[in-house]
């Protein structure tokens, strides 16, 4: 390694088709996760905020499959699955739950009673209150946790590369750089997961700006961090 | 004017009536938790307010005013006793087509954050099917009618309002679709005493022309007695203390509670109720110059105010034009008092029929 440079370019303009595939295997792994993460995730928040006694449970389960250490997860489905696109997105779409259920619920607990009390005033039905108010109302917590749960995923995305070369989008390129002790390699593949997770967040302010122009701006600035307070 | 109905083709006093219902408690129960435990929220309450009236629910927290307004719009559900909306019980028809008949106005506003004002107001009308054209229309003839410029008022968001413009916007938002019968729940409790003012007595020339039957809570026996064309005063158990009219109250408590309730002012309070226009006035007498003057809007209780602060035995009331009509006295505005019609004897009190007769109304037999 000495002498060497800490990134060898001629390696990365070689290699620019094989890297182009990879960043687009990471996309969609880390898309699928999100995506079947987010709907189930939103079907638990739903079942939660109409039987608040489920609440607990469901919370449990999303904290108890997030304790699960991702490697030990991947190692074990293997055996199962094989190493298989389904191994991969398994413990992905798992770990989404703790991010995803909590925010949703408390975007709908943020919508403010008065406006419930006058949506229902008015002659709302049950339907037109959740899809006309509550659904629209809930969107700032709701992008939140989308902004989270990907940012989350595309970072574990790479943990994938031990299920095998055929998987693990640009973490390939990182496992491949340890075994081959070949710095260019670890460095392309975690600077450009970095990438993809900076360019997924602000995709999804930008989203959410477009969603809620009706927000005062204190609204819009909401931090990860202060997610859970912001109601 | 601008019309004001969906149907704009009427006009005038008989369709505006129309639009009216006349509203009746009729033993009205409502009770949480069963056998031991049940506490009684209100408790056999009975009244009628004629259609085109304002009726004032007040009382202390906790009497049960605000339990009885959303079992009209059945929000909350009376556990005995009926509630008759033109003589129909309002359990009959289906409730989401009733509380779209009905205006809804409540404290904190609850405006919807995510539409414009425009789309505010024409919540009801989207909701009942209007079309897109039909609903912009009606919003921008609300807004003017609440003195807000549509122009630049529809497309902004409930944050970028004031409190009082907020208020503007929830009484529009409660008229759009012509409801007879509105509710108000301390709509203008929420606001600065100033734009309070502002807003009430707005409210009540806008009254004037729209003729609703009006439910309108407070805990302010002050708003009470200025909004209310009836007042109910409830206590403590969701009881009926009283009912009839601002004056008949103010003179005539029937409990301890309600004279306490109204306070030890209550003799000032009736002069608020009383303006210049309606004393009778002793001639001017030539040294009349250099005294107090009042014009015919002028309440009794301030010129009394005045007559007082300037040390002075009388003042000169004023015509429309600034002509000295007669002369107003400390003891003729004392004499008020006893003078118009509920004064001394106990046989004086006037009977809640005599009160609806003040609202000429006849939807209020059912």
């Amino acid at each position: 390694m000495n002498g060497e440079p800490l990134i060898r370019w001629d390696w990365l303009v070689a290699h620019l088709g094989p890297i182009a595939d990879r960043v687009g295997q990471h996309i969609y792994l880390a898309g699928i996760a999100v995506g079947i993460g987010f709907v189930i995730s939103f079907a638990l928040a739903a079942i939660s905020i109409r039987r608040r006694k489920l609440y607990p449970f469901v919370i449990v389960l999303a904290t108890g499959a997030y304790t699960i250490p991702s490697f030990a997860l991947f190692v074990a489905l293997v055996a199962i699955t094989g190493p298989s696109v389904i191994s991969a997105e398994i413990p992905l779409v798992l770990y989404t739950f703790i991010l995803f259920v909590p925010n949703i619920v408390a975007g709908f607990d943020a919508v403010p009673l008065d406006v419930l009390d006058a949506a229902d005033g008015m002659g709302y039905t049950r339907g037109q209150r959740l899809w006309r108010v509550e659904l629209p109302l809930a969107v700032p917590l709701v992008v939140a946790s989308l902004r989270l749960a990907s940012v989350s995923t595309i970072g574990l995305v790479t943990v994938t590369a031990i299920l095998g070369d055929s998987l693990g989008g640009l973490g390939y390129y990182i496992l491949d750089g340890y075994h081959r002790h070949f710095t260019t390699e670890i460095l392309i593949g975690g600077l450009l997961s970095i990438g993809l997770a900076v360019i997924a967040d602000l995709g999804f302010v930008l989203l959410q700006r477009l969603l809620t122009p009706w927000a005062a701006r204190r609204a819009i600035g909401v931090r990860n961090n202060e997610v859970a307070r912001w109601t | 004017m601008s019309s004001l109905g969906p149907a704009a083709g009427e006009t005038g006093a008989a369709s505006r009536t129309s639009r009216a219902a006349s509203l009746e408690f009729r033993g009205v129960t409502k009770r949480y938790g069963h056998g031991e435990q049940a506490h009684g929220a209100v408790n056999d309450l009975s009244f009628e307010v004629p259609a085109g009236a304002i009726c004032v629910l007040v009382g202390p927290s906790g009497c049960g005013k605000t339990t009885s307004l959303k079992m009209v719009n059945r929000l909350i559900e009376p556990t005995a006793g009926e509630i008759l909306l033109d003589g129909v019980s309002i359990l009959t028809g289906d409730v989401t087509e009733l509380r779209r008949r009905i205006g809804y106005v409540i404290q904190q506003v609850g405006l919807f954050p995510h539409l414009t004002v425009g789309r505010n107001v024409a919540v009801v009308p989207a909701l009942v099917g209007w079309s897109k054209e039909r609903q912009r229309v009606r919003a921008d003839e609300l807004l003017s009618l609440v003195g807000l410029d549509p122009t630049s008022y529809r497309d902004r968001y409930p944050y970028q309002l004031s409190g009082g413009e907020r208020q503007r916007v929830g009484v529009a938002r409660a008229l759009a679709a012509d409801p007879p019968l509105m509710l108000m729940d301390e709509p203008f409790a929420a606001v600065d005493p100033i734009v309070r003012e502002r807003l009430q007595d707005e409210f009540l020339r806008l009254q004037k022309d729209l003729a609703k039957t009006i439910l309108f809570v407070t805990h302010d026996i002050d708003e009470a007695i200025k909004m209310g064309d009836l007042i109910a005063v409830m206590e403590e158990g969701g009881r009926l203390a009283q009912f009839g009219q601002p004056d008949e109250i103010l003179a005539h408590p029937a409990s301890d509670f309600v004279a306490r309730f109204v306070g030890a002012d209550r003799g000032l309070k009736r002069l608020s109720l009383v303006t210049i226009a309606d004393l009778k006035l002793e001639p001017v007498a030539a040294s009349a110059r250099g005294l107090p003057e009042f014009g015919p809007s002028t309440k009794l209780r301030d010129a009394l105010s005045v007559l007082l602060a300037a040390d002075s035995r009388g003042g000169v009331a004023l015509d429309g034009e600034g002509r000295p009509r007669g002369f107003v006295t400390v003891d003729a505005i004392a004499s008020a008092l006893s003078e118009d019609g509920h004064g001394i004897t106990a046989e004086g009190q006037t009977s809640a029929a005599e009160g609806d007769a003040k609202v000429t109304a006849e939807g209020g037999d059912s």
